[in-house]
């Protein structure tokens, strides 16, 4: 019982040392580069699957799984091997290391020039180029400007008026409901003919700070039923159209609609306004 | 009357864009020469390819071409647009130097074998090579310290790449500039004449 045990036991001893060997080649393959078509995988696979029923502990199934493993490396540079013999450019690499080594120098340099045909750029600074950088540097302001720190002073804290917020701009110096209705009075008063308005002609104003207040103000007019949007995908265009009262909306479907009121979206509508 | 002004418009039109194309491949804007299809499109248009054309036509008088480089290994036989609009093109010399000329572009003779003989040996080693290897290829002709800063210069150029291993590659603007296939082709050719 015993000595059957202890063969066993060299049987399993033996077929570890295999797949050492096995992995051992594999990566000597790899790591030096040989020919991948040395390795016979058909073998190694009968060997591999013979001794699999052997192995019962965790550390044997690892070392199983990576002969598998380094024989499937050996398998993908084998199909390396057929595509790069297969491709265009394959030539026996021993023969051209010995035409490189052998070729004298003035021979070698007049093969690659007329292979070789070298970009073409350029690197000029043009007048017009030359005119911008000369604006932006007389435009742009010293270091010290530019890097001031924005200097502030120490107060108390205490409690503000009612005048004072209104006078920083924080609050409106009239209810918000009354400064609603009298933008929607004046949009009522500037509709065309056709009783609408473009979005931007009413509500861009002289200061950029003006026209996102009167923004503001007028998605309260739509979102309280005092006018509606029409939105002209087609032509990119946004007119408001003032409603004679306000309707109720508690149980109509509300959509967001974003629009954007950006400084540069302002300095374009000015821009096209003064033209 | 109509149609002669709409074909003189249509001529100064691609004039225009011929000249766009030309600024835009001469001129370097980013790490690398030339510009990619997407940029041509983009700033050009959808019909780039055919503005390519027209500026090869003109190039091709000054000995100049407009070469365009595939992302693919293999260069496609029949590009499609998506595969143009990847592919980077360059203007390149149209004919091959002369030695005398070589000169005149700012290279040594010998700067040139190191080149060739750094190229031939990666392409035979199946696209990469140790830098030890190539620099015990070229020191047999040239010395040392030359080897060690021609090989830098190869790499700064971007004839040749190198990863963080020591292993070294074929670069961009080796499938730009040259061809491979042909350099093999004159190398072997050579030596059966030399034999």
């Amino acid at each position: 019982m015993g000595s059957l045990l202890s063969e066993k036991q060299r049987d399993i001893k033996e077929a570890r040392e295999e797949l050492q060997r096995i992995i051992g080649l594999c990566r000597s393959v790899e790591i030096k580069g040989l020919d991948p078509y040395i390795v016979d995988v058909d073998d190694l696979v009968k060997v591999i699957r013979d001794y699999f029923p052997m192995w019962k502990d965790s550390e044997d199934l690892c070392l199983d799984a990576e002969a598998i493993n380094s024989i499937a490396s050996v398998v993908r540079m084998q199909g390396e091997w057929v595509k790069r013999r297969a491709s265009a450019l394959y030539r026996d690499p021993f023969l051209i290391e010995e035409k490189v080594r052998g070729l004298p120098v003035d021979k070698m340099a007049e093969i690659f020039l007329k292979v070789w045909r070298p970009i073409i750029e350029l690197e000029q600074l043009t007048i017009k180029g030359f005119r911008e950088a000369l604006k932006y540097w007389s435009d742009l302001p010293p270091l010290n400007v530019r890097w001031q720190k924005i200097g502030y002073t120490k107060t108390e804290t205490e409690c503000v008026t009612r005048e004072e917020v209104i006078k920083e701009g924080v609050l409106s110096s009239e209810p918000f409901m009354a400064e609603l209705e009298k933008v929607w009075l004046e949009l009522k008063s500037r509709v065309l003919r056709d009783g609408k308005i473009r979005y931007w002609d009413f509500i861009g104003s002289e200061t950029y700070e003006d026209t996102v207040r009167r923004a503001y103000l007028t998605s309260f007019l739509v979102t309280y039923g005092y006018a509606n949007l029409q939105i002209n995908f087609s032509e990119d265009e946004i007119f408001i159209l003032p409603n004679e009262k306000p309707l109720n909306r508690e149980n109509s479907e509300t959509i967001s609609f974003p629009i954007s009121i950006s400084f540069e979206e302002w300095v374009r509508w000015k821009e096209k306004r003064r033209a | 009357m109509e149609r002669e002004k709409k074909g003189i418009d249509r001529k100064a039109r691609y004039a225009s864009k011929v000249r766009k194309a030309a600024q835009l491949l001469l001129y370097r804007r980013h790490s690398t020469p030339g510009a990619k299809g997407w940029e041509l499109r983009k700033k050009i248009g959808s019909d780039y390819s055919k503005v390519i054309d027209l500026l090869n036509e003109y190039l091709a008088k000054i000995g100049l071409t407009v070469k365009v480089v595939f992302e693919e290994a293999n260069p496609p036989e029949n590009p499609t647009i998506d595969q143009y609009d990847r592919a980077r093109f360059y203007i390149t010399l149209k004919d091959d130097l002369t030695i005398e000329e070589a000169k005149m572009v700012g290279w040594r003779i010998d700067d040139l074998a190191a080149l060739c003989a750094s190229i031939a040996y990666i392409i035979s080693r199946g696209g990469k090579a140790q830098r030890k290897e190539i620099e015990d290829l070229l020191k047999v002709k040239i010395p040392g310290w030359r080897v060690e800063m021609d090989l830098n210069k190869f790499i700064r150029l971007g004839y040749l790449f190198e990863d963080e291993n020591g292993q070294i590659y074929i670069g961009w603007r080796t499938r730009a500039e040259v061809d491979q296939k042909k350099l093999i082709d004159l190398l072997l050719e050579t030596e059966a004449k030399t034999e």
